[in-house]
């Protein structure tokens, strides 16, 4: 691994520009994070497929690979090679930039993310901020996709996706306000070293607050409104097939991994765990994919909310309890 | 801050140019056999009659501008959170009066009935 300062030196003498030097860096990062979150997306279906079937008392995927385990690269490859439909009626633009806008907005949410002391592409001083704010940009993607389908599902499918996700975006963004005032920053790494305690415990309030709120930021039952089957046959996009709709899938799990990572590094201690340094990002992994299980878990058990109760318990129990834990924690941190 | 800025748009850029590229990819290698049928919008197996893209229910944009006026609240709180520890007392009451003004907003809307998914 070269340092800063050698690479500053070897673009010092052969006459590259900082920035380019800089662009050529964060896209290889960038390109290295894909690969990753390739590798990591088929890992998590194959673990959601695996862990529903269990719950279900099935047997899951068998017959690709070992216990099935190559099954994800046959649905892969099945993805890039099925045709895509492009529905006559659809908005050409529209519905080709959806699943774009949809993937970079999650793709971009992964620059702040650290994964261990140190191995993080940019870790910024308004990584929180950003880590809450980019990642929504996504929403614009689930109503692109409902409009450019001119489809009657996907239209209603994506104006509940899209009014779920900005409401539980408040709670949400709300509940992690007491961790920013014990932390006194929003740098994630520093966040992470200032977990002696892991916030969970000086948080629960927040805690409880911001699970549930990612649960519905991510579409997921009990909150999964936005492709409920037996109302609108599958949201917003209903009209996408093929890899248009192998985008939208990345772009879930995608998410998915992200928002686990986000609750093990604010609220689990991040890469925090007995044994060397050199473990960290191992530690930082297995929290990771705890997190990952239990809501794996929440999903394959309850059944659907209703719409109505769904906006009811983001706005008339989730926020005014994000409201309670800043008060709470305000009054302990005064006194 | 450059700097930042530079990853930020590499990060897009090869977001985007790695979508790009694999629709790219599939393109090349499906085989494409369109028809009538199959290029229709799906509707469950009955004809589509009308624009889809009907008025929406005006309830809906009160939600959007819920979220605009908790969002401009965050952006208050958060910079607010950041140095709550060197504030003191003062501080704190006074956000305490700002968050109290703007849940009173939110319950008029309640009581209103805004909040009713109809």
């Amino acid at each position: 691994m070269l340092s800063s300062a050698e690479l500053l030196n070897f673009a010092n003498s052969h006459g590259i520009p900082l920035w380019a030097m800089d662009a050529f860096i964060a896209a290889l990062i960038a390109l290295g994070l894909f690969a990753a979150m390739g590798l990591g997306f088929m890992v998590q279906v194959y673990m959601e497929r695996k862990v529903s079937a269990g719950l279900q008392l099935r047997y899951g995927p068998i017959y690709v690979g070992p216990k099935g385990s190559l099954q994800l690269v046959a649905d892969a490859l099945k993805f890039i090679t099925k045709e895509d439909v492009f529905p006559s009626s659809a908005e050409p633009w529209i519905f080709r930039l959806a699943p774009v806008v949809m993937f970079a907005a999650a793709f971009l949410g992964l620059l702040v993310l650290p994964f261990g002391p140190g191995l993080v592409a940019k870790d910024l001083n308004v990584g929180l901020i950003y880590v809450l704010a980019i990642p929504s940009i996504g929403v614009a993607g689930v109503i692109m996709a409902g409009f450019g389908s001119k489809n009657r599902y996907a239209i209603l499918g994506s104006l509940r996706a899209a009014a779920q996700m900005i409401s539980y975006e408040v709670p949400r963004s709300l509940s992690l306000i007491g961790i920013i005032m014990i932390a006194g920053t929003m740098r994630l790494s520093s966040i992470v070293d200032g977990q002696g305690i892991w916030y969970i415990f000086l948080q629960p309030l927040g805690f409880l607050v911001f699970f549930v709120a990612t649960m519905a930021e991510l579409n997921r039952t009990p909150f999964d409104l936005a492709e409920s089957e037996s109302e609108y046959v599958n949201g917003y996009h209903t009209e996408y097939s093929g890899m248009r709709f192998g985008f939208f899938f990345f772009a879930e799990y995608m998410s998915l991994f992200a928002a686990a990572l986000l609750t093990a590094v604010l609220f689990l201690g991040g890469w925090h765990g007995p044994g060397p340094v050199i473990l960290a990002p191992v530690w930082l992994l297995i929290k990771v994919f705890g997190v990952i299980y239990v809501l794996m878990w929440v999903r394959w058990t309850f059944p659907r909310f209703r719409i109505d109760q769904v906006m009811d318990l983001g706005w008339k129990v989730l926020l005014p309890m994000a409201l309670v834990n800043i008060l709470v924690t305000g009054i302990i941190m005064s006194v | 801050m450059v700097s930042e800025i530079i990853y930020f748009v590499t990060f897009a850029l090869v977001g985007i140019g790695l979508v790009t590229l694999v629709l790219g990819l599939s393109k090349l290698l499906q085989t494409r056999k369109p028809n009538e049928i199959k290029l229709s919008t799906y509707e469950s197996g009955i004809a589509v009659t009308g624009d889809p893209r009907i008025q929406y229910k005006m309830r809906y944009y009160v939600f959007g501008l819920l979220l605009v006026l908790f969002d401009v609240e965050m952006i208050f709180l958060f910079p607010w959170a950041v140095v709550f520890k060197s504030l003191g007392l003062f501080a704190f009451v006074e956000m305490l009066v700002f968050i109290a003004i703007i849940l009173l907003g939110l319950f008029y809307a309640w009581r209103k009935g805004a909040l009713k998914w109809v």
